[in-house]
């Protein structure tokens, strides 16, 4: 605001600003200066070209609106954001398909109660059956009875227990690797070990169809990304030279970029192998690390269950860090990694998901161990999946209008439409009535669920298919018939 | 190693004077705003006398001096290196780690290395049986003697209530869940993991803490980095605590909107905050900002303080902002009836956007919890990624989580869950009064379970940690990176399950450790003698 230092003679009632004790002879002289000044105007005035005195006059009248325009106050603008605040959640939310969940009652081994109809399961990954076994649950008991429930702590902060120690024994041992370590939650496995390797500024090559995961590590490690087409091997080719001609432009920089490859064994989003034999062979060549996700393969792949290095028959010491979860054929909970010592062992201090959450429940822990021994005890039991898989996946064969995409000897294989309905959302819709049409005659199924929006690639809508070994001729045959419908 | 405060901007601002022994007169806008407190809320952060920190930066000085000799000494081989060490066949790929980023590691952490993860072989209960190993190579390897220490008094594990323990009665139903269900899951939510079990704990929860709903997943840390991404995107502001833990700054750097840091538990600072982003909107583009998220914890578990829920509150009411609430430390272990933070200052519920919590700690269990508005969560059974991705809870764990919340809510016909809480609350007074009585500094609200003992000097934290477990006393100490640098310190987690002879003699052991290690560096003052008076009506309660 401007202060006027004139007080106005109140005394005489007049306008003139009468400035504190000056004479009048000063006031005679301010008229004069002021008079000389207006003249002076006006001679502008009448010589200054026109557009000269429109542009003035947009210049004086929006210096008179910035002056009388109101300033700017926070208790005002603050109402501003009623307005604009979105809510919490996203719209839609209310009709969208995943909320109406499934409603198992009875444990999901292989048959299972599911809104009240008892079926037989396809739904679960619990591929050995091992969820529904004798010895495991007998050994998961008496170490609940031992240690309780909860290990009320991290692994640093006395939540290490000597179950966990066996356990990561156990696994590098059954993988022969140098070292294991153990996280307490599948998803959390290889998204705490991405970030604790790859950094801001390191290169890791990864397929469209990498789980998500992996895609959330990845997103996490803040690392430039590059994916190539799923199992493509001259696709990831080209990428590595275009790379291997970007280092040798800045080789200083070259030389501290780590580089990455990372891989599943089955893919979760398609049910197919990884080639293994060439992605080790363009490690060597391209000398990129390889990250092997085995969520799906272990306890499924090769003659012990090893996975899909036993399958190929490729050394294992040539894979830089295998990770998988215990969730799956072990049928407990939790993940590990295993590899050499000099990879693994960073994690016990970098793994976030590691260092900062509470150790696995020690009977979870022993679970896992029982179900690595009867791994062990009976490697006939991949022999019979693996042959459960391809008659199942002979059967299914030639539906029409479902074809099914995913390896023959995998356990977890899906079923897609041939020919789309037009859109996505209709697309799901039938499959759900399918997977309706089969839970009513007695048949667990379900859809793969995918977060449309935040899927770098989006798979298509498709049905899961799981095989357990322990299921009955009879009662597969049925099944088949139902879903061939 | 992984630092707990990726994101703080750096230490904390020490000259501001709100951190040196304040009894905190709530403020806000500069005005006391003591009204919102129904009850005397006291936090002391006391600083030490000037010298401790220069003797710390010195000794820490000493330490990297010395590592840069050893590793010098190692690169010539003068020293055997013990490290596990690349493969001759790889030794030509970029290296998989910087070098200085195992520097910490190799030369301080390993010197201190044997006071961590030490392996326990009971429950975690108020005392435990710890396996013993020994080294032979200054903590490089480990070597299991197969000889057991017994009945080590355990004050580290997150037992508030006291939930870890294995009485056959109270497990019996876990069993049976167990032996019908089997030990895991083999599913997601969304697909075939949504067992009755579930939807049992969530309408406990629900009732528990007096929401519309609630949604629980397998896993604490999960919960909150699958969770926040599902909430907030692009456009999105994000004000987080200075000292919020690790899953929480994950979720929010996953969810991909802007993050700004606040001073830990500071509301001035959050004020500033949410008024700059509330005028001034996205950066460059000046549009407003789609939605505010505040994130805090409801105890923080390395400084043991509150946070001021009354006035951030009124903050997000006052700018429009949603508050994201973490329990994980709270939940179960303050308020009258163990309901966390909310009900401690007396908050309505429904004034916290989202309710997130963990089994792991009061209830003795695995897993987390999200609890809000009905909409909230069905939004969440939709777009949560763990819902969709992740394995859900194992039935056996839900049964206990059933069991407990029963226990504390007193569904099961007992008081235990009530004395419980009570007698929580009284061995925090209690340890809490006579630490400082001893002349210890330590941190934090004299109502918080989690007790920082401040040792400052790295020398002392190994020291102290074994000379404690010598006497049979298990204590967790933690230093650089998961403190500030001159902060190291032990931490004690009280339970329920604590008897008053364990509490008496971890103090007098302490208070002769407190002499014999000089860490006794408190200048308030105390009254002369800390006799050890244990009396049930020497406290005043108002549940
Ligand atoms: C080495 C280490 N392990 C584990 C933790 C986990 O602490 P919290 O249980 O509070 O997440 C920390 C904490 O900062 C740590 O420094
Ligand atoms: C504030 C906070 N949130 C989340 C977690 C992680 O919980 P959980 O151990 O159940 O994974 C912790 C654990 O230390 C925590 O302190």
């Amino acid at each position: 605001m401007l202060k006027i230092p004139w007080n106005y003679s109140k005394k005489e009632g007049s306008f003139f600003p009468c400035p504190g004790q000056q004479s009048p002879n000063k006031i005679v002289h301010w008229l004069f200066v002021g008079h000389y000044w207006v003249q002076l105007c006006f001679y502008c005035v009448f010589q200054a070209p026109a557009y000269h005195l429109i542009l003035e006059g947009i210049l004086i009248l929006w210096i008179i609106r910035l002056l009388f325009s109101k300033t700017y106050k926070l208790q005002e603008r603050s109402d501003l954001t009623e307005k604009v605040t979105e809510s919490l959640l996203r719209n839609g939310s209310q009709n969208h398909l995943s909320l109406q969940y499934q409603r198992s009652t009875l444990p999901p081994t292989h048959k299972i109660v599911v809104n009240g109809n008892e079926c037989i399961n396809f739904a679960s990954f619990n591929f050995l059956g091992l969820l529904d076994n004798e010895k495991v649950k007998n050994v998961a008991l008496a170490s609940l009875k031992k240690y309780g429930v909860g290990t009320c702590g991290p692994r640093g902060f006395y939540g290490t227990f000597d179950v966990h120690l066996e356990l990561e024994d156990r696994i590098a041992k059954f993988m022969r690797t140098e070292e294991a370590i153990i996280y307490s939650y599948g998803f959390a496995t290889i998204a705490s070990a991405i970030p604790a390797y790859s950094k801001r500024g390191d290169l890791v090559f990864v397929d469209e169809a990498a789980c998500f995961a992996i895609q959330k590590g990845l997103q996490a490690s803040r690392s430039n990304i590059k994916y190539f087409k799923h199992n493509d091997m001259d696709d990831l080719e080209r990428l590595l030279k275009e790379q291997e001609f970007e280092d040798q432009k800045n080789p200083r920089k070259a030389r501290v970029t780590r580089r990455f490859l990372f891989v599943e064994g089955l893919y979760m989003n398609t049910g197919s192998i990884c080639p293994l034999p060439e992605l080790v062979k363009l490690k060597y060549k391209y000398k990129v690390r390889i990250f092997l996700e085995e969520s799906l393969s272990f306890g499924v792949l090769g003659e012990h269950g090893r996975g899909v290095t036993e399958h190929f028959g490729v050394n294992i010491d040539d894979i830089d860090l295998i990770s998988a979860n215990m969730e799956n054929a072990l049928a407990s909970i939790g993940g590990f990694c295993c590899g050499r010592s000099f990879v693994i062992d960073h994690q016990r201090l970098s793994g976030q998901g590691y260092c900062f959450s509470a150790s696995l429940p020690p009977m979870l822990a022993s679970a896992a161990i029982e179900a690595l021994n009867i791994m062990e005890d009976d490697p006939d039991i991949f022999r019979k999946l693996s042959q459960k898989c391809q008659q199942i996946h002979l059967a299914l064969h030639g539906i029409s209008g479902l074809k099914v995409v995913g390896e023959s000897f995998s356990p977890a294989f899906h079923l897609q439409l041939t020919r789309s309905r037009g859109s996505r959302e209709n697309d799901v819709k039938l499959l759900q009535e399918i997977v309706d049409y089969c839970q009513n005659r007695g048949i667990a199924l379900t859809q793969a669920r995918y977060l449309d929006k935040e899927e770098k690639f989006l798979p298509s809508p498709r049905i899961i298919v799981n095989i357990f070994c322990i299921w009955y001729s009879a009662s597969l045959s049925a099944s088949q018939n139902f879903i061939v419908k | 190693m992984a630092s707990r405060r990726a994101h703080s901007s750096g230490d904390r601002d020490k000259s501001s004077g709100l951190r040196n022994g304040y009894s905190r007169g709530p403020r806000l806008n500069g005005k006391p705003a003591s009204d919102l407190y129904k009850k005397h809320f006291y936090e002391s952060f006391e600083q030490p006398p000037l010298y401790v920190p220069v003797l710390t930066y010195m000794g820490y000085g000493i330490v990297t001096l010395f590592g840069y000799l050893r590793d010098f000494l190692r690169a010539w081989g003068f020293e055997k290196c013990h490290a596990a060490q690349e493969r001759k066949e790889q030794k030509d790929f970029v290296p998989l780690y910087q070098d200085f980023e195992n520097f910490y590691k190799r030369n301080l952490y390993m010197r201190v290395r044997d006071n961590w993860n030490r392996p326990i072989c009971s429950v975690p209960g108020p005392t435990f049986d710890l396996v013993e190993r020994v080294t032979d190579d200054y903590n490089w390897t480990f070597r299991y003697t197969g000889r057991i220490i017994k009945d080590v008094i355990n004050m580290g594990s997150y037992n508030y209530l006291g939930f870890a323990e294995n009485h056959s009665e109270f497990l019996k139903p876990v069993a049976e869940v167990m032996m019908e269900y089997g030990s895991g899951v083999c599913s997601t939510r969304q697909e075939m993991g949504n067992l009755d079990k579930h939807i049992e704990v969530e309408k406990l929860v629900t009732q528990f803490l007096g929401v519309e709903a609630a949604m629980t997943f397998g896993m604490g840390f999960a919960t909150n980095c699958m969770n926040i991404p599902a909430l907030m995107g692009k456009g999105c502001l994000i004000l987080s605590d200075e000292l919020n833990h690790t899953s929480l700054i994950l979720g929010a750097r996953l969810s991909g909107s802007t993050i700004r840091v606040f001073k830990h538990n500071n509301m001035q600072s959050l004020e500033k905050l949410l008024r700059d982003a509330v005028v001034n909107g996205q950066p460059r583009t000046h549009r407003p900002w789609k939605k505010i998220l505040i994130l805090v914890e409801g105890i923080y578990s390395m400084e043991g303080s509150i946070v001021c829920l009354p006035e951030i509150v009124l903050l997000k009411k006052k700018y429009k902002a949603y508050l994201y609430l973490d329990e994980a430390h709270s939940i179960g272990a303050v308020g009258p009836t163990g309901r966390g933070v909310v009900e401690y200052f007396g908050v309505d519920p429904a004034d916290i956007d989202v309710m997130m919590g963990t089994f792991t700690k009061s209830f003795g269990a695995i897993g987390g919890y999200i609890a809000g508005k009905k909409e909230l969560v069905d939004y969440l059974r939709g777009y949560s990624h763990s819902a969709a991705y992740a394995t859900s809870m194992p039935p056996a764990i839900a049964e206990h989580i059933v069991r407990t919340l029963k226990c504390i809510m007193g569904l099961d016909g007992t008081t235990i869950g009530a004395e419980r809480i009570r007698k929580l609350k009284e061995n925090t007074r209690y340890f809490r009064q006579h630490l400082q009585q001893m002349g210890f500094i330590i941190y934090g609200n004299e109502d918080s379970p989690v007790v920082p003992l401040l040792l400052y000097m790295p020398g002392k934290v190994g020291a102290f940690a074994r000379r404690m477990l010598k006497k049979n006393i298990g204590v967790v100490v933690v230093g650089f990176p998961a403190t500030p640098i001159v902060e190291s310190r032990a931490r004690f987690c009280l339970s329920a399950a604590h008897t008053q002879e364990m509490l008496d003699r971890v103090l007098t052991v302490l208070n002769e450790m407190g002499n014999f290690l000089r860490v006794k560096y408190s200048r308030k003052p105390r009254n002369s003698c800390p006799e050890l008076k244990y009396d049930e009506n020497y406290f005043e309660f108002d549940i």
